[in-house]
Formats: structure tokens, C-alpha cells, sequence
């Protein structure tokens, strides 16, 4: 690692300030960007360590009965104390990485990172959550700007995610198993209003929406609707998959979603 | 350079650490607690296991400045009190959950952690638990043996593959 120094604030505003100095990064649970440090891909002169931030930590359920969860909320204690309230959230939160990585990795640090193969940015974008920052609220659909990309500025930090909790949703992560992220995942969530599908892992642009898949489920919620496998054109290729592959796995995760949400 | 205490093992502990300490290289070269392992530095093996505040994490993936006012057990405060080996670390040794011992640290924090929540858990919670401890000896059969009797569990009723 090059050298750099650590700041502990306590609070959102003392962790902003520690943020406009030049060249400073925000440090969630650090499972990706210490590994990035590690090998030299980043060089901040200061890491804001967002850990100490107690109000930024935490489950809980809001007045329009949606999920908050507090952006320094780790992947442990959203498995844990979402449960009840949104069991398919807190199923993939609990089937990230491994115990030892849940317990220090963060929903904001997921969200903030937007890794093209990430399980949360599914969630939130079939759920139609906002992401809520220090300054401003931002809806899902506006926030995922493609791979590694999003909407935050710099120096803006994740201060809770909201989800709309729907009638039924499922995720199912097809992994690959030596990273255990999805190679491809498919988060699927009806509400009244309709369906939404999010696909992780298969395009290069990040997490999308399956339009055609939204609309077929729509109308008939059941695994003999989803539609026939998109093309590959701009799916992620590599040596765990083409892009042909990686498209068919989307029908077949979509399915496997629908079936799972009942 | 910033001043970190924590608690380790139950002692006070201080030291002068740098932003980019790892808390895995304050444990090994500061404290000299070199029972924590480190196999991959690359937030994989498991090795590098501790409990921070009664969590699992890995040492090698998080700051020492981050641990700041926590309390850190490692390998090294497993023991009991008179010296002998916990329940845990005897059922290692009794079915021979370990070859090399590299990996072993990691995984007895790992079992601790996951015996602390789950007492009597299934093999197939054991082994999903091991998710992020790698042992390239044992083919992982005798660890998750050592787990079940370690939870006072049948341990022949655990299937050989």
C-alpha cells in the first residue's frame, strides 16, 4: 500500500469536512478497497474511516413502512434484522462473500462501489429504493450510472438506503464460486404496482433493468412467462463465461426468482 | 502516525500505528501475537481470522486504527484459564482437524464465532460458515468433525465426503 492517513469522525458532518481535503477517500467496510489498496489501484493521502459513525448504522422500518437501513449497516446485521420485514433482501445480504466479510462490509460501501458483479445494487434497483446521502435523495433508477459508476459526488456519503418492501421478491445468485459474487443475479420483486427485475453480473454496464421481463411478469407472475433470454451483445465475456452465456443464465435466474417468490 | 488501544485478549494494549497498519501486522510484529496467520493477504484464505468486538473478521482486511478502543481476541486468548486447550482447539486435536496447522488459527476463530451463534449447528452450517477459511491439507472432512464434537454433537453421523 502507499502511505496515507486515517480519520475517525463521529458524526456525518466531521466525516464531510475530513472529506474535502484533496485526494481523500471514504473507507466503509474496507472488503474491496483495502484489497484495491493492496495492490496499488488507489492512492489517497487521507481514508475517512466512515466505522465510527453511529448514525449512520442500523435496520429499522419507516413511516411509509419502508426498510431504512443506515448506510454503514453491515451485511451480518442486515441479514439479521431484516428478516422479518424483507426476507429476500436479507437472504442475499446474508449470502454475500463469507461470515468474516459480512461482518465488516457495508450496504453503503456495496452501493458507493457499484462492482458490475455486486449483489446489493440489484436489491436496490428492483426494489426501486433511494438512496439517501448526506445532501440529497437519490432514486435508484437515477443512481446506477454503469460500471463502477454512480451518481454520488465526491465526498458524498450514503447515509441510509430505503427499500419499499413488495408483495414478494427473490434473489437468485448464480455464483462464481471462487469470489462468490454472481456471475449472474437476478433480483425479482412484485408490488402492487408491478414487477421489477434487476440483473447483476452480465452486463458491461453494470446492473440493469429487464424491461421485457417486467412486463410479461406484470401482466402473469409466474416462471412460464419470463421471456426468452436477451442477447448477448454487451454482456461482460470472460473466462468464467461468454456473453451468450452469461444471457441465458438471466432467463434461467429470472425463472428460478419467480419460482422462489411464489 | 496515530496512538491505538484496544483490548486483546484481555489486556490493555497501545501502540503507534501508521494509516496503512494492518491490524493482522499490529497483532504479529507490534504485540507479537504471531498466531494469527496470514496466508493470502488477499482477504481469502481465512488464516488471519480474529474476533473484534465478538465478530469474525479478517485481521488482513481492516486497520489497525480501526480497531481502536475495540476488544480483539485472538488465537492466543482461546486457551483456558490454567492453560489447557478450549473445547474447541481439543476437538481439533482429538480428530485430527488439522495437518499443517497453517490455516488452523482462522478456522478455530471461525468455530468459536459460529458456535456463539448457533451452538448446535447442521454440517451443512458448518461447512457454509468455513465459506472464507481455506485449508489445503485436510479437505476440510476432519475440521467440520472437530466442529460437531466441539458442539457436543454426533460426530459419526457426519457423512465421509
Amino acid at each position: 500500500m502507499y502511505s496515507f492517513d486515517i480519520q475517525r469522525p463521529t458524526s456525518i458532518a466531521d466525516a464531510v469536512a475530513a472529506l474535502s481535503t484533496d485526494e481523500a477517500l471514504p473507507l466503509g467496510g474496507g472488503q474491496t478497497l483495502i484489497p484495491t489498496l493492496k495492490q496499488r489501484l488507489s492512492a489517497p493521502s487521507v481514508l475517512v474511516s466512515l466505522g465510527a459513525i453511529a448514525e449512520i448504522k442500523g435496520v429499522c422500518t419507516g413511516d411509509d413502512g419502508a426498510l431504512c437501513i443506515g448506510g454503514g449497516t453491515t451485511h451480518a446485521t442486515v441479514a439479521k434484522e431484516a428478516a422479518s420485514s424483507y426476507p429476500a433482501l436479507a437472504a442475499l445480504a446474508g449470502n454475500i462473500g463469507d461470515p468474516a466479510v459480512r461482518n465488516r462490509g457495508t450496504i453503503g460501501g456495496s452501493l458507493a462501489n457499484n462492482d458490475p458483479s455486486a449483489c446489493y445494487p440489484a436489491a436496490a434497483l428492483a426494489s426501486g429504493a433511494t438512496i439517501v446521502t448526506n445532501t440529497r435523495s437519490i432514486a435508484a433508477d437515477d443512481y446506477f450510472q454503469g460500471m463502477f459508476a454512480t451518481a454520488l459526488n465526491e465526498g458524498e456519503i450514503i447515509t441510509e438506503v430505503r427499500f419499499p418492501v413488495p408483495e414478494k421478491a427473490a434473489y437468485m445468485k448464480f455464483e462464481q464460486p471462487a469470489s462468490r459474487f454472481a456471475l449472474v443475479g437476478v433480483f425479482v420483486a412484485k408490488y402492487a404496482d408491478g414487477v421489477r427485475v434487476a440483473v447483476t453480473g452480465a452486463s458491461e454496464d453494470g446492473v440493469f433493468r429487464w424491461t421485457e421481463a417486467e412486463a410479461a411478469l406484470s401482466s402473469n407472475f409466474s416462471a412460464d412467462a419470463v421471456p426468452a433470454a436477451p442477447s448477448g451483445d454487451g454482456m461482460i465475456s470472460d473466462l468464467h463465461g461468454s456473453g451468450a452465456y452469461r444471457a441465458h443464465l438471466i432467463a434461467v435466474m429470472t425463472k428460478r426468482a419467480v419460482a422462489a417468490a411464489g | 502516525m496515530t496512538k491505538v488501544t484496544m483490548t486483546v485478549n484481555g489486556k490493555t494494549v497501545s501502540g503507534e500505528v501508521k494509516g496503512n497498519t494492518l491490524l493482522t501486522e499490529f497483532l504479529r510484529e507490534d504485540l507479537r501475537l504471531t498466531g494469527t496467520h496470514v496466508g493470502c493477504d488477499t482477504s481469502q484464505c481465512g488464516a488471519c481470522v480474529v474476533h473484534v468486538n465478538g465478530e469474525a473478521v479478517k485481521s488482513c482486511t481492516m486497520f489497525a486504527a480501526e480497531a481502536d478502543g475495540a476488544e480483539v481476541k485472538t488465537i492466543e486468548g482461546m486457551a483456558n484459564a490454567d492453560g489447557s486447550l478450549s473445547v474447541i482447539q481439543q476437538a481439533f486435536q482429538d480428530y485430527h482437524g488439522l495437518q499443517c496447522g497453517f490455516c488452523t488459527p482462522g478456522m478455530v476463530m471461525s468455530a468459536a464465532a459460529l458456535l456463539k451463534d448457533n451452538p448446535k449447528p447442521t454440517e451443512a452450517e458448518v461447512r457454509d460458515y468455513l465459506e472464507g477459511n481455506i485449508c489445503r491439507c485436510t479437505g476440510y472432512h476432519n475440521i467440520v468433525r472437530a466442529i460437531m464434537a466441539a458442539s457436543g454433537q454426533d460426530v459419526p453421523a457426519v457423512a465421509a465426503e
